[in-house]
């Protein structure tokens, strides 16, 4: 990689855009994606759980699709457009799956829900109306240890009917 | 960052020289001091707490317990708003500072309910009988004393009064409670008892709930810990010239101790691979001897209870008995896997030292990190941030020592947090053990001989509830292979798992089903009920015996709480198990918070699969073989049974935990029901071996 520095660090570092906002990540473009944002950007919502990609608490969208932040070193983020929790509610306006957990109480110590909260986002972009296997399916790389999955899965069920009601009344 | 700091901490401070008003503001104080209390007010329960109310409406209630996820706070938040007429949302709970707070043995054993709640109770009943004085004495002093609604004093028949802001301003009050404190009965609660969402989730649901693990001080730097390859390695010879040839890299050796200070956690985990060390490692024990190994090697309890107590001649009945079992019921080491891992981040002021980290018992870390650094225990203050859950796997003060040193020597705060791996290999599991079972039955279908022996597990449980005239039960203690210590219900678990398997061998002996059974041998009219609530939930009606499916049942009675539990399961062709339903009834005194011991008895059921069906530690010269979640498998959503949970609600009984004991009749119940389906009585938890169910 050319331009790379005398500590493998990467001299003109990585451009791409989080929660819509421009930002430019230097150091070695081999650090993960989750640091990036947890250390450089302040962005400490999304969570380390196990660094290998097992746990779904560090679920980011990277060009809309749901990814663990620790997978993910920063070189091959030139340019993505990354969405955390943080870009999940609009000023004061919790999203339909925010405004579903709190409703459903879907939480314990709530140290998995960010990357929940992602993940049912991102389910229900894709499926409007998700069955009980779609959402189960959907979350079966999160865990939580406190053991609030019943809930969690009726949560991004209420979720989806918010979501349509939202919809039905129009923007 | 920092909050205000009292002269000296006000647990290890008299009462009447705190300076409450210093680093709260004038207002109302109201505190609990235990009688005989003089000084440190330590090990009286219940403990202290205190409580303020502020000129500007502000209400903060202290207590030493911390929240890492069992919901405590809001449990205990409703409490206090029941006492003082307020919403829920008007009080904020000091939680887990030691410099504020009461001192707390710490957040274990289900003593939340028990201990923290009568004092905070206490505290905020006085405070609302103080303010209604203060009103009536505003007035006059004369009449019928005024009545606490929603945050004022109201004049008796009138709509509105004076706020309580207004009732305390100009004033440094301290009232003691006194020994009839007016409390409200569980049967005219209206805010406590009722449903009610925890105020702070809109911070969970968007980001911004700051875990210790989010913290982040000016001029933070990251620690990273040389770790020894292997259980038992002393570190010989240490060198981290290469690691601080780093730009930005701190290399900080204290004794044992060694470890990085770099300015990020990348740079931290390459600087630390650059530290040269030498080990002498010393033969460890092979998992495929650890139990002969636990037999062998007896130790004195080292804080660990050793409990005995026996009845009768049950070796004499069962030498003559033609109804009776002799089994050994084993557990694996088993691991907590909270999902945030130990964190800790420590900052020094001068010769002062604040550390903010997740662990459960804030009080002991601090008298641990004030010893090992040779530090006044005034000069130590610990805070509990919201925690990513426990389990009893955040116990003590390792993280909070390691932090405070590599602070010390960087000169500036210092952020550690553990690696999944770290988190496996250097906290602790639950114990090992072996529980060695003799019993008889009678042919009218009654305990007759009761010999219960457990190595390693613990004596939580290890009483029985099964009525039985000859009886021994006792436990013992071992050296561990593996650093074990606390979990969510402990002993409770292995113990109870024993008993109640072998309660259904028993019951096979006998020819009866196991429901009848057991209403045969219980006598505790409370475990008596929420036994036959599950079973009727359940729709139990005997054995199924029927390939493929099957049900079990048992039930528990730990630290107050009473607990039964119906799995269903289905056993595959391929000897692949799924838990398909668990009903579980349980009673636990008044119920403060439904929707939160709802969550905590569905939470607790979902953690118990993992440790019934597949979860153990596997190691080998030292070295854990799986310390990773890819290899040690805890439960997912694909393993969400249907859950069935029924609360019963006993205001008549004084509230206790509810973490704990509804996790302790699952496993045994998931056994008890394979068995149903398959006719194979597995006695070892987990119940399968590599995610099958074994021939025998």
């Amino acid at each position: 990689m050319a331009g790379k520095g005398a500590g493998g660090r990467a001299a003109r570092g990585v451009r791409l855009t989080v929660n819509g906002e421009p930002v430019t990540v230097s150091g070695s473009p081999e650090r993960h994606l989750l640091e990036a944002l947890r250390v450089d950007l302040g962005r400490t919502g999304t969570k380390y759980g196990c660094g290998e990609g097992e746990c779904g608490a560090c679920t980011v969208l990277v060009d809309g699709t749901p990814t663990p932040a620790c997978q993910v070193p920063i070189r091959e983020l030139q340019g993505a457009d990354v969405r955390t929790i943080e870009g999940m509610a609009t000023g004061d306006r919790l999203n339909p799956a925010q405004q579903a957990f709190v409703e459903t109480g879907a939480f314990q110590c709530g140290f998995c829900t960010p990357g929940m909260v992602v993940r049912a986002t991102a389910l229900l972009d894709r499926n409007p109306d998700p069955s009980e296997a779609d959402i189960r399916e959907a979350l079966e790389p999160h865990l939580c240890r406190c053991g609030a999955n019943a809930r969690i899965v009726r949560a991004v069920r209420r979720a989806s009917e918010i979501a349509r009601g939202d919809r039905m009344r129009g923007p | 960052m920092l909050p205000p700091r009292p002269k000296r901490p006000w647990d290890r401070t008299p009462p009447s020289e705190r300076d409450y008003f210093d680093v709260l503001g004038e207002g109302l104080v109201v505190h609990r001091v235990p009688l005989r209390s003089k000084g440190p007010e330590r090990g009286f329960s219940p403990p202290s707490a205190w409580i303020h109310i502020a000129p500007d409406g502000r209400i903060r209630a202290f207590t030493g317990k911390v929240e890492v996820g069992q919901g405590t706070r809001t449990a205990l938040s409703l409490a206090v708003a029941e006492e003082l007429r307020v919403p829920l949302e008007r009080v904020e709970l000091v939680m887990g500072d030691t410099d504020l707070c009461p001192w707390d043995m710490g957040t274990f054993g289900s003593r939340s309910m028990p201990d923290a709640l009568p004092a905070l109770r206490e505290v905020a009943a006085t405070a609302r009988a103080a303010l209604i004085e203060r009103a009536s004495m505003a007035a006059g002093g004369s009449g019928t004393p005024g009545e606490a609604v929603d945050g004022e004093v109201r004049p008796p028949g009138r709509s509105r009064g004076t706020p309580y802001a207004e009732l305390v301003r100009g004033r440094r009050e301290v009232v003691p409670v006194g020994p009839t404190p007016p409390l409200t009965r569980a049967e005219d609660w209206r805010v406590a008892g009722h449903p009610a969402l925890d105020p702070h989730a809109r911070d969970v649901v968007t980001g911004r709930r700051t875990f210790v693990s989010d913290l982040r001080l000016p001029a933070m730097h990251w620690g990273a810990i040389l770790r020894p390859p292997r259980i038992g390695a002393r570190l010989v010879r240490v060198d981290g010239a290469r690691a601080e040839a780093r730009p930005g890299v701190r290399f900080v050796r204290e004794g044992e101790f060694a470890g990085v200070v770099a300015p990020s956690p990348f740079e931290a985990r390459a600087a630390l691979a650059d530290v040269e060390a030498e080990w002498e490692e010393s033969p460890q024990p092979r998992e495929d001897e650890a139990e002969a190994f636990l037999r062998a090697h007896p130790r004195n309890g080292d804080g660990w209870e050793v409990r005995s107590d026996s009845d009768g001649d049950p070796d004499g009945i069962l030498a003559h008995a033609d109804r009776s079992i002799e089994v050994t019921y084993r557990t694996a080491y088993i691991a907590h896997v909270p999902l945030e891992t130990r964190t800790a981040v420590a900052e020094w002021t001068g010769p002062r030292l604040t550390v903010w980290v997740g662990t459960q018992t804030p009080f002991r870390a601090r008298d641990h990190v004030a010893e090992a650094l040779g530090l006044a225990v005034e000069d130590v203050r610990v805070i509990v941030p919201y925690t990513g859950s426990g389990f009893g796997g955040k116990h003590g003060g390792d993280v909070s020592l390691a932090a405070a040193r590599l602070a010390r020597a960087a000169g500036a705060p210092v952020a550690v947090t553990f690696s999944r791996e770290e988190e496996f290999r250097f906290g602790y599991f639950r114990p090992m053990a072996l529980i060695d079972v003799r019993a008889a039955v009678n042919r009218d279908g009654r305990l007759a001989a009761w010999v219960f022996h457990n190595v390693n597990a613990g004596s939580a449980g290890l009483g029985s509830p099964y009525r039985v005239r000859d009886y021994r039960i006792d436990n013992e203690l071992s050296v561990s292979p593996l650093p074990q210590g606390a979990y969510r219900s402990l002993a409770a678990n292995t113990n109870n798992f024993a008993r109640e398997v072998a309660i259904d061998e028993l019951a096979g002996l006998a020819e009866i089903d196991p429901l009848a059974f057991r209403e045969r041998n219980l006598e505790d009219e409370r475990l008596l009920a929420v036994l036959r609530s599950a079973a009727e939930r359940a729709g139990w009606s005997g054995w199924v015996r029927s390939a493929g499916r099957g049900h079990g049942l048992a039930v528990g009675l730990e630290k107050e709480g009473r607990v039964a539990t119906v799995a269903e399961v289905s056993v595959g062709a391929d000897r692949s198990v799924h838990v398909d339903r668990l009903v579980t009834a349980f009673e636990a005194g008044a119920i403060v918070h439904p929707e939160n011991l709802r969550n905590q008895v569905e939470g607790a059921a979902m953690m118990a699969i993992g440790g019934a069906l597949f979860e153990s530690i596997h190691f080998r010269d030292g070295r854990i073989l799986n310390p990773r979640l890819s290899q040690y498998r805890v439960p997912r959503f694909s393993d969400l049974p249907e859950l069935d949970t029924i609360l019963i609600d006993r205001k008549d009984l004084p509230p206790v935990g509810g973490g704990e004991t509804p996790m302790i009749a699952v496993a045994p119940a998931i056994a008890n029901a394979i068995f149903d389906a398959s006719g194979i009585r597995r006695r070892a938890l987990p119940l399968l071996v590599d995610g099958k169910l074994p021939r025998r």
